[in-house]
């Protein structure tokens, strides 16, 4: 392997090293301060590294993964999610009994399945990408095993983590078997040359996006997504939301873009329908919601639908403005995704989730600035103005009015009017007064800085997103234009 | 860049105001009169530039009826710039803003006893966002302060409205917030029509009034605008916010919501339905005198039947707009002219009769008419304001409703004889409904209560000043048309050309 492949590889590398080193770390001494600055920082570098990789960028390492400014810039994305969700990890942890320093080291292996996800141009590393972030992330969400719930979650995740694995497989399979390639070039040549539609490849990709609606939660694939959020701790349920969709989801866009299965026009409908169905289902369930957890797992599920809008006008318009939305979507959905939890999280007690919107009654008088926060991602995840959400509907309405996707855009705008009736209502619950006599501070704060820090990085950037979004769109377009005008 | 300081003297002041409260509880208030007496100034300096309107802009793309503009790039990538503009329409619409700013805070000023620094935040915001939306012709910008000025008004009426804030407030969201993303669409497409066909895009709307549309497309894209407009107007069968979102805001949001948001939809169908697409508005016509007229005798007949202050105040306001949307699809100037003078003469008298509803329910906590009567006895003054402003509500010569809604009367009338007879129904409607608010409220038998304080100081003030402005607007109404007719003129004519 050259110099050039092992740099490209770095950021990876450093991953792994990470991990390597965090476990050998637990094994001399357990200090829950100690691993978590050890992943921290193993963060860092990876996230410094992709400056030399990006260098080295496009540069296809071993037939399975290649590294290019599309890998490079999702691969960012997730390292920084990571990042805060480790700093929120810190505070969640640090005051619970039990032996809490594998978390992360689980962590850092997640973030390297997503980015081997984000970087693969093969089915074998996509498999293995999934399969990294999965089996970290089923050992997340239970990771307080000393509680039902979290345990359930586990379980729930992991079997239907394993059936949607095992639809990718077939469907990975069938493609295999028609074309005998398993690299997304090779498939895209395969495609090009088929002459008419090929049912056993279209029966292919079908099961694929089935195993991967499973990943995103789509409608009518959803069924775990909200027992599994509510379950899982509330800084790894911020994880799951952002890092294994938003990995799942640029692959799936490399995957459409880079194969051309774009090409096979009656995935479109199927497509569509799903859209429309996880806007409509996702926003309607979540209506019905009494627990934020809940709730915001109904939200995510509509907020994929939103973006599956952008990606479905992919086959109509110019591949780079879809790059352009998706990549935009993400980056505020991650940010108001992860801030969202974040407030969750810092509202958590050892015992109690802070799940109960009763909770968050008075928030606003009691804890104004985390109150604020809240709102903000909320507003965020409503597609309100000067914040970047706001960019990102525009985004949405922009590629799906381009590729003339009326229904779907209409779809959108309902949705959007139901979400903003259940965003209000929480907003509503912590302006309302508390009831005098009732307790309902779950703990005292004893230190949270790290939360609070991560709290205001992302709520700083989700304004400045909102306002001044030109640098980020900058920086997108430079990604999109790997898939060509 | 004075343009830009209209609007962040505002949002600053806000932000003033919410620090402000930790040193002191009634700092907010004092910092919100300060904060709006400097936007006076501006505002007056813009004013001052009028007469010289001729030679001010050198900017060859616009007419001379634009006084001052700003306009910076913000959004490259899609050609979205930081543009504002101002004529003697937005000029006419910031001053009314200004001056209800000062009535909301003045009727604030006793009643909202909790939390003044966020209170007075939400309404400079929301006072910061409207005159944004007068200001704003680059579309994208038009649209994130058309949506900026509804955050602020939802806090308001959710935290300190009344029993039923909760319901309205979201409401009141819903409704705006659902039908501006249609009006969000219907601006992409616009711009993505001019990009396929120029190559470059573009949000500013002096360039997209150029845009070559598809007639079939331009109808959808007008009814985009149309349906976000008159929802914010309101216009029947869209109105039905409007009543709860009145009676439960506090008095200042009622004022700011009657005198001030309402008016940005009407400004909107002025500045963006008509000039934009004018072909498919003159196709609409019909249909939007129609809904105008119905609006106009629906609301004068809803009013009627209320028996809650705000709410029959807050029909009423649906009845008045409907005179707007009247005089603004009925293509000739005059009638245009008419809505812009009903825009400022409603702005001020509903803002009044709002906060005479205010100080009905601070003295009485209640809004019903059930438990009012015979008030004349106790508190004179108020209740000649309030027959004052009732009676500028239904037309009477010599206050400024009365020119308006003339005016639009005779515009209609040029463009279509039927609709003009059956709107002029209202004038028989409207006497009935205020006639019922001096029975049933301040005549007949005292009803047994405390006593009651009239007018303090403050309101003598406020309401004064309203009253001087209706009897200004109604003696004196060449003033405003002389400053609207430039802005509006072009359009007309434009519109004739194309039906000749």
């Amino acid at each position: 392997m050259k110099l050039g492949s092992l740099i490209a590889l770095a950021p990876f590398l450093a991953m792994t090293v990470t991990a390597v080193a965090a476990m050998l770390a637990i094994a001399v001494k357990r200090n829950l301060a100690l691993i978590n600055g050890i992943a921290g920082a193993g963060i860092v570098i990876s996230l410094l590294l992709l400056a030399p990789a990006r260098q080295q960028a496009p540069a296809q390492v071993t037939p399975l993964l290649r590294i290019d400014d599309y890998a490079l810039f999702f691969i960012a994305l997730l390292l920084c999610a990571g990042l805060a969700v480790l700093g929120l990890c810190h505070d969640y942890f640090k005051e619970r009994g039990g032996e809490n320093e594998e978390l992360p080291l689980l962590l850092v292996t997640a973030l390297l399945g997503g980015s081997v996800l984000a970087a693969s141009s093969h089915f074998a590393a996509f498999f293995l990408g999934l399969e990294i972030l999965s089996i970290s992330l089923f050992t997340l969400i239970g990771y307080p095993v000393n509680q039902l719930r979290p345990l359930e979650a586990a379980i729930k995740y992991l079997i239907l983590s394993g059936v949607s694995s095992a639809f990718l497989l077939m469907g990975i399979a069938f493609l295999y078997a028609q074309s005998g390639e398993l690299s997304f070039n090779g498939m895209n040549r395969f495609i090009l040359s088929q002459p008419a539609m090929n049912t056993v490849v279209l029966s292919g990709i079908v099961l694929i996006v089935a195993g991967l609606g499973f990943k995103l939660s789509l409608v009518p694939f959803h069924l775990w997504t909200p027992d599994v959020y509510e379950g899982a701790p509330a800084p790894v349920t911020a994880f799951i939301a952002t890092v294994s969709k938003g990995a799942v989801f640029a692959l799936l866009l490399r995957l459409f873009a880079e194969t051309g299965s774009y090409a096979y026009t009656p995935l479109q409908p199927v497509l569509g329908f799903i859209a429309v169905l996880s806007i409509l289902g996702g926003n309607l369930l979540a209506l019905l919601q009494k627990n934020v957890k809940r709730l915001l797992a109904y939200s995510s599920i509509a907020h994929m639908g939103y973006l599956l809008v952008a990606f479905i006008a992919g086959a109509r318009i110019a591949k780079p403005l879809v790059v352009e939305s998706v990549g935009f979507y993400l980056v505020a959905y991650f940010i108001t995704t992860i801030g969202a939890f974040g407030v969750v999280s810092v509202l958590s007690s050892a015992d109690r989730e802070a799940g109960d919107i009763a909770v968050y009654r008075g928030l606003f008088w009691r804890r104004p600035w985390l109150a604020g926060t809240f709102t903000l991602m909320l507003l965020s995840l409503a597609g309100i103005p000067l914040t970047a959400g706001f960019i990102g509907k525009f985004y949405i309405f922009a590629s799906g009015a381009d590729g003339k996707l009326w229904g779907l855009l209409a779809a959108v705008i309902v949705g959007s009017g139901l979400g903003l009736f259940y965003y209000l209502r929480i907003i509503v619950t912590m302006s309302t007064e508390e009831d005098e006599g009732k307790e309902t501070e779950l703990r005292t704060m004893p230190g949270e800085q790290l939360s609070a820090l991560t709290l205001a990085v992302l709520s700083l950037l989700l304004v400045w997103f909102g306002i001044l979004p030109e640098s980020l769109i900058h920086s997108i377009r430079a990604v999109a234009d790997i898939f060509g005008k | 860049m004075m343009l830009s300081s209209l609007i962040a003297v505002l949002f600053l002041g806000g932000i003033a105001a919410w620090t402000a409260e930790r040193w002191n509880p009634s700092a907010p208030r004092w910092i919100a009169i300060g904060t709006l007496a400097l936007e006076a100034l501006l505002a007056g300096s813009q004013f001052a530039g009028l007469d010289a309107s001729t030679t001010l802009l050198s900017t060859p793309s616009l007419s001379s009826a634009w006084l001052a503009e700003v306009d910076l790039p913000w959004i490259p990538r899609f050609g979205i710039g930081f543009h504002l503009a101002a004529d003697g329409l937005s000029l006419l619409l910031i001053a009314l803003t200004v001056l209800l700013g000062f009535m909301a805070a003045s009727s604030s000023w006793t009643e909202i006893d909790q939390r003044t620094g966020f209170f007075y935040f939400n309404l400079l915001t929301c006072l910061a966002g409207t005159v944004g939306v007068f200001l704003a012709v680059d579309l994208f910008l038009f649209f994130l302060f058309w949506e900026v000025m509804i955050v602020p008004m939802y806090f308001l009426i959710s935290i300190w409205g009344h029993e039923n804030r909760i319901y309205a407030a979201i409401k009141f969201v819903i409704f705006t917030q659902v039908s501006s993303l249609l009006m969000l669409i219907s601006i992409i497409v616009l711009a993505l029509v001019h990009y396929h066909a120029t190559g470059a895009f573009t949000f500013d709307y002096f360039v997209l009034l150029n845009a070559r549309l598809d007639p079939e497309l331009s109808i959808w894209l007008m009814l985009g605008f149309f349906i976000a407009f008159t929802v914010k107007l309101p216009a029947v069968p869209f109105h039905t916010w409007l009543p709860d979102a009145h009676t439960q805001a506090p008095t200042g949001g009622s004022v700011i919501l009657a005198g001030v948001l309402l008016k940005t939809g009407a400004y909107g169908l002025l500045r963006f339905v008509i000039p934009l697409f004018p072909d498919a508005a003159h196709r609409f016509a019909p249909v939007a005198l129609a809904l105008g007229v119905v609006s106009v005798l629906y609301a004068a007949l809803m009013a009627f039947a209320q028996s809650d202050f705000k709410r029959l105040v807050a029909y009423t306001s649906v009845s008045h707009m409907g005179f707007i949307l009247l005089g603004a699809f009925s293509w000739n100037l005059l009638a245009m002219q008419g809505a812009v003078v009903t825009m400022l003469a409603h702005g001020l008298s509903a803002g009044a009769l709002f906060m005479i509803a205010g100080s009905l329910q601070h003295r009485l906590h209640s809004r019903e008419f059930g438990k009012m009567g015979g008030l004349w006895q106790v508190i004179p003054q108020l209740s000649a304001f309030t027959l004052f402003f009732i009676m500028a509500t239904l037309g009477l010569p010599g206050l400024g409703n009365f020119v308006g809604e003339f005016l639009v009367l005779i515009g209609v009338f040029q463009a279509n004889t039927a609709a003009a007879a059956v709107a002029a129904l209202a004038l028989i409607l409207s006497p009935v409904y205020a006639l019922i608010v001096i029975q049933r409220a301040y005549h007949g038998p005292l009803q047994t209560r405390p006593l009651l304080a009239d007018c303090s100081v403050r309101e003598l003030a406020s309401l004064g000043l309203l009253v001087a402005a209706l009897v200004w607007l109604g003696l004196h109404p060449q003033a405003v048309l002389d400053v609207s007719k430039p802005a509006l003129q072009p359009w007309v004519q434009n519109l004739n050309a194309k039906e000749t």
